[in-house]
C-alpha cells in the first residue's frame, strides 16, 4: 500500500516534472535591453522578440524594457540582486558586456552571477580607411603606426578600453607594434559618428563592426582594409580581405546574445535556449542577419556559457597586458 | 524637378485614410507627451514602438505614426513651459524665459498661439530644407571636426551672459555648476569613473530629464509649499488671467524676421550630429536677444522671445533628420530612436537610403508635411483648452505637477534612484531660486558639458597635444570670432545702454 502510494506519487511527480519541461511557458516574456532605445542591445531585444513572436515560439508579445546605465551594469545588478529567480526574463548582451565584466567594471558582479543563454549572431570587426586614403592594406597601416604612432588617429564607437579599441590593439600586437599603448585611439559615441569624422578627414582609420561600416562601404565612401574574421565571409562581403590572410592573425567578433537570471530553473533555461535556437534556424532570422551584416555564431546553452567565459579570460589577459586593468 | 516628382510620389504613399488617421493619432499623443514634464519626444517615440509593431504596421505607416509623435512632442513641449514655467522637454526650456512672463501678464493664449505658429514655420521650412538640401547638407556635417564642435559649444557658452539673469556672475556660476554636474559618470574617453562614489546608477551620468524635472517642476512645488506655510490662504496672489486667445496680426508680423533667422540657425544646428535641438533653440534665443533686444524686453515676456526658441527647436527637429537619413548618424536622442525603428524594419539608413528605399524616405517626408499641418490645425483651436490649466488653483495644480513628475521619471527609467536624484535637484532648484541664480544655464551646462569636453579632448588628442588645432581651420576661426564678439560686445554695449537708460530715467524724473 505504502509502496503503491510511493510509486504513484513519484510517478505523478515525474509526470509533473516532465510536463513542466515541455510545457514551461513564460507568462509575460520580457527582454531587458540594458541601454536606451537605439543601440545594439535594444535592436537585439526588439528584433529577436519580434521574430520569436512571428514564429509563434513565445506566447504573446515580448515586452522590451530599456534599462540604461553603467554600460549595462545597472541592468546586470538589477537582474542579479532583485530578479534572480524571474523565469520569464532574458537580457540582451554582447562582447561589450563580456569586456565590462572582464575589466571589473560591474562592481561586485561577475560572469558567474547569471546563466549565459545563447548567441544570435556575431558582428565581425573591421578596420577601414576613407575611400581616397593612400593606405592600401592592414600591414601598411600597421607599418606607419610602428614608425610613428602619433601620425594615425583611429576612431571607434566605444570608450577607451572598450571592444572597438581592443580590436585594434589586438591587431597591432599581432603585427608587432611593440608598445600598443601608444596607438592613438579616439572614442566617439557610436560607430556612425566615428565614420563621419573619418570622411571629414579628422581621423585616418576607423575600427568598428561590419554592420556599422556596411552602409558606407556599399556607397563607396570607405574602404575596409581588414576583416577580423577567421576566414572570408560569403555573399556580398566575399571581397573583404581578412587580417589573417594579410599575415596578421587577429580575430574579433562582437557576438550578440542573451543571458538569463542566475536562479533560472533548468526547465526555463532549456525552454529559452531551444526557442532561440529554433528562431536562429528559421529563414526569417537568416534574412535579418543578412540585412544587418550579422555573421553566423550559433551557440546555445552550455556551449555558449563556456564560450563567453573563455572570451572573458582572453579579454582580461589583453586588458592587463595593455595596462587597462592591473 | 526630380525631387518634386519624388515628393509627389511620397504624398501618394502617405495620403491614405489609414496613414492620415495614424498621423492624427500620433500628433495628438505626441502633443500630450511633449506637454507632460518628463516625457519628451524620445521617450514618446520609444513608448509607441511596441504599438507600431503590435498593430502589424508596414514600414511607411509605422514611420508616419512615429514621426507624427516626434513632431507632436516638439510642439507640445512648449505648453507646460508657457503655462507652468516647467519645460515639457529639453528644447522647450528656452521657451520658459519669455513664455511664462507672458502668461503671468495674462497673455498665455497669445503666447501659445504664437508659439504654435512659430513651431509650424520652423518645422515647415526645415522639412523643405530636408527635401531640397539633404545631399548637400551632408557635406556641412563633414566640415565639422572635433575642433569645430568645440568652438561651437564655446560659442553657445560665450553668448550665455545675461540670458535669464541680470547678474552675469550668477549666470556664470550656474553654467559652471551645470558643467560640473555633467562630469559625473564614466568618462567616455578613458573609461574612468568620476564622482560616482561607486554607485552604478551614476555611471551614465545624470539624466537631463531628471535634472530638468527636478530643477523646474519640483522646485516650483517647494516654492509653493514654502509660501503656503506663510500665507494663510495658500493662494499666493498669483491670479492668472487668460486674456486674448489669439495674437494680433501686428504681433505675428513683428516676429516674422525672428522666425526667418531662427529657422536657418535651428536647422543648421539640427543638421550637425553633435549639436541637436536643444542647442538649436538655445542659439536661436541668444542670437535673437543680441539682434533685436534693444529695449531689454527679452526675458520679460517679449513675443519674439517665445517665437525664437520655438522656431529654432522645431527647425532643428527637421534638420536632425538629415544626418539620420543620409549618414545613419542620429543628430538627437529622438532620431537615435527613429534610427532603431528603421533598423528593426530592416531599413538601413545611410548614404544609400535615398536610392534603395525611395518610397520610405519620400513617404516619411510627405508624412512630416502632413503632420505639420495637422499639428497647426490641432494646436490653434486647442489653445483655449490648454489655457484653462491656469484657472486650476495652485493647491490642486501643484500636487498634480508633483505626481506627474514622479510618475514620468519612474516611467522612463524604472529606477527609484532617479527619483531620489530628482528630489535632490528639486531642493537644489529651490535653493538656487532663493539665491536668484538662473536655472537655465545649469541645465545647459549639464546638457552640453559632456559633448563639449569630449570634442575638446578628441581634438587635442588627434593633434598630439597641440592646442592650436582648435583654431586651425577657417570654419573654427570664424566660430571663435563670433564667440569672442558675442562675449565682449555686450559688456561694452551693456554699459552704454545702461548709461543711456539711466539718463532717460533721470530725464523722466526731471520732467
Amino acid at each position: 500500500m505504502i509502496i503503491r502510494t510511493f510509486i504513484a506519487t513519484s510517478f505523478a511527480a515525474l509526470c509533473a516534472t516532465s510536463a513542466l519541461a515541455q510545457d514551461f511557458q513564460p507568462e509575460s516574456p520580457e527582454c531587458i535591453a540594458p541601454a536606451n532605445p537605439g543601440g545594439g542591445w535594444d535592436f537585439t531585444c526588439r528584433q529577436v522578440g519580434k521574430t520569436l513572436q512571428d514564429l509563434g515560439l513565445i506566447p504573446g508579445t515580448m515586452q522590451v524594457v530599456n534599462m540604461a546605465g553603467g554600460s549595462g551594469g545597472v541592468a546586470f545588478a538589477e537582474v542579479v540582486n532583485k530578479r534572480s529567480d524571474d523565469q520569464d526574463l532574458i537580457v540582451a548582451a554582447s562582447s561589450a558586456t563580456a569586456t565590462r565584466l572582464a575589466q571589473g567594471a560591474f562592481p561586485g558582479n561577475t560572469a558567474d552571477d547569471v546563466r549565459w543563454l545563447a548567441s544570435v549572431g556575431a558582428d565581425y570587426g573591421v578596420i577601414a580607411v576613407a575611400a581616397d586614403s593612400e593606405i592600401d592594406d592592414l600591414p601598411e597601416l600597421m607599418e606607419i603606426i610602428r614608425n610613428d604612432p602619433t601620425s594615425i588617429a583611429i576612431g571607434g564607437g566605444s570608450a577607451v578600453g572598450g571592444w572597438d579599441h581592443l580590436k585594434v590593439l589586438m591587431a597591432a600586437q599581432k603585427a608587432g607594434v611593440e608598445d600598443v599603448r601608444r596607438v592613438k585611439y579616439i572614442a566617439f559615441e557610436g560607430g556612425g559618428e566615428a565614420v563621419t569624422q573619418l570622411l571629414g578627414g579628422s581621423l585616418q582609420a576607423f575600427t568598428g563592426d561590419l554592420s556599422e561600416a556596411h552602409g558606407f562601404m556599399a556607397s563607396g565612401d570607405i574602404r575596409v582594409i581588414a576583416l577580423l574574421a577567421p576566414e572570408r565571409l560569403e555573399g556580398e562581403y566575399a571581397d573583404l580581405p581578412t587580417a589573417k590572410e594579410q599575415g596578421i592573425d587577429a580575430v574579433g567578433a562582437n557576438w550578440r546574445g542573451f543571458y538569463v537570471p542566475g536562479d533560472t530553473s533548468d526547465e526555463a533555461y532549456d525552454y529559452w535556449a531551444s526557442a532561440v535556437s529554433e528562431m536562429y534556424a528559421s529563414d526569417e532570422w537568416q534574412t535579418v542577419m543578412q540585412t544587418n551584416g550579422l555573421a553566423p555564431l550559433d551557440l546555445q546553452g552550455d556551449e555558449f556559457d563556456a564560450f563567453v567565459k573563455s572570451s572573458i579570460t582572453e579579454i582580461e589577459d589583453l586588458s592587463r597586458e595593455i595596462g587597462i586593468i592591473r | 524637378m526630380d525631387t518634386l516628382a519624388s515628393l509627389a510620389d511620397g504624398f501618394a504613399v502617405a495620403l491614405t485614410w489609414q496613414n492620415l488617421s495614424l498621423a492624427l493619432m500620433g500628433c495628438l499623443l505626441g502633443t500630450i507627451m511633449g506637454a507632460l514634464p518628463g516625457l519628451g519626444p524620445s521617450n514618446g517615440v520609444a513608448i509607441l514602438i511596441p504599438l507600431a509593431f503590435s498593430l502589424g504596421l508596414g514600414a511607411t505607416p509605422a514611420l508616419i505614426l512615429l514621426t507624427a509623435v516626434y513632431y507632436g512632442a516638439m510642439y507640445g513641449g512648449r505648453i507646460s513651459s508657457i503655462l507652468l514655467n516647467i519645460p515639457g522637454d529639453e528644447p522647450a526650456m528656452m521657451t520658459c524665459l519669455d513664455g511664462y512672463p507672458m502668461a503671468q501678464q495674462g497673455r498665455a493664449g497669445e503666447a501659445l498661439a504664437l508659439s504654435g505658429i512659430a513651431s509650424f514655420v520652423g518645422s515647415f521650412f526645415a522639412t523643405w530644407g530636408l527635401v531640397l538640401l539633404a545631399p548637400q547638407l551632408v557635406k556641412v556635417a563633414l566640415l565639422f571636426g572635433p575642433a569645430e564642435y568645440f568652438a561651437l559649444f564655446t560659442l553657445a557658452f560665450a553668448t550665455l551672459g545675461g540670458i535669464a539673469s541680470t547678474n552675469q556672475a550668477k549666470a556664470a556660476f550656474a553654467a559652471a555648476l551645470g558643467l560640473g554636474l555633467a562630469m559625473i559618470g564614466v568618462d567616455a574617453q578613458t573609461g574612468v569613473t568620476r564622482f560616482t562614489f561607486g554607485e552604478v546608477h551614476l555611471y551614465d551620468g545624470i539624466d537631463f530629464l531628471v535634472a530638468i524635472v527636478g530643477l523646474f517642476a519640483l522646485s516650483e512645488v517647494f516654492v509653493f509649499l514654502e509660501h503656503r506655510s506663510t500665507d494663510a490662504d495658500g493662494d499666493t496672489g498669483k491670479k492668472m488671467e487668460i486674456g486674448k486667445l489669439y495674437p494680433s496680426w501686428s504681433m505675428i508680423k513683428s516676429c516674422i524676421p525672428t522666425m526667418g533667422r531662427t529657422t536657418i540657425l535651428g536647422f543648421l544646428a539640427g543638421v550637425l550630429p553633435g549639436a541637436g535641438a536643444s542647442l538649436g533653440s538655445f542659439i536661436a534665443y541668444s542670437s535673437e536677444k543680441r539682434i533685436c533686444d534693444r529695449d531689454g524686453t527679452f526675458g520679460k515676456g517679449d513675443p519674439r522671445g517665445v517665437a525664437a526658441p520655438e522656431t529654432g527647436n522645431n527647425a532643428a527637429a527637421g534638420g536632425a533628420l538629415v544626418p539620420m537619413l543620409a549618414l545613419g548618424v542620429p543628430g538627437s536622442g529622438t532620431t537615435a530612436v527613429l534610427l532603431a525603428v528603421l533598423l528593426s524594419l530592416n531599413i538601413t539608413p545611410g548614404p544609400l537610403l535615398f536610392t534603395q528605399n525611395p518610397d520610405v524616405v519620400w513617404g516619411l517626408i510627405a508624412a512630416l508635411f502632413i503632420g505639420n499641418f495637422m499639428l497647426l490645425a490641432l494646436n490653434i483651436p486647442m489653445v483655449g483648452l490648454f489655457t484653462r490649466v491656469l484657472l486650476v488653483p495652485p493647491r490642486i495644480l501643484m500636487p498634480v505637477v508633483a505626481m506627474i513628475s514622479f510618475v514620468g521619471i519612474y516611467g522612463i527609467s524604472g529606477s527609484s534612484f532617479d527619483l531620489m536624484v530628482m528630489v535632490a535637484f528639486g531642493v537644489l532648484g529651490w535653493v538656487l531660486r532663493k539665491l536668484e541664480v538662473p536655472l537655465v544655464p545649469v541645465i545647459l551646462g549639464t546638457l552640453l558639458g559632456n559633448a563639449m569636453e569630449a570634442n575638446l579632448r578628441r581634438a587635442v588628442s588627434i593633434s598630439n597635444g597641440d592646442w592650436f588645432t582648435l583654431a586651425d581651420s577657417w570654419l573654427s576661426i570664424g566660430i571663435w570670432l563670433v564667440a569672442i564678439v558675442g562675449f565682449i560686445l555686450p559688456i561694452f554695449l551693456g554699459r552704454v545702454f545702461r548709461k543711456k537708460m539711466d539718463d532717460e530715467y533721470e530725464k523722466e524724473l526731471s520732467d
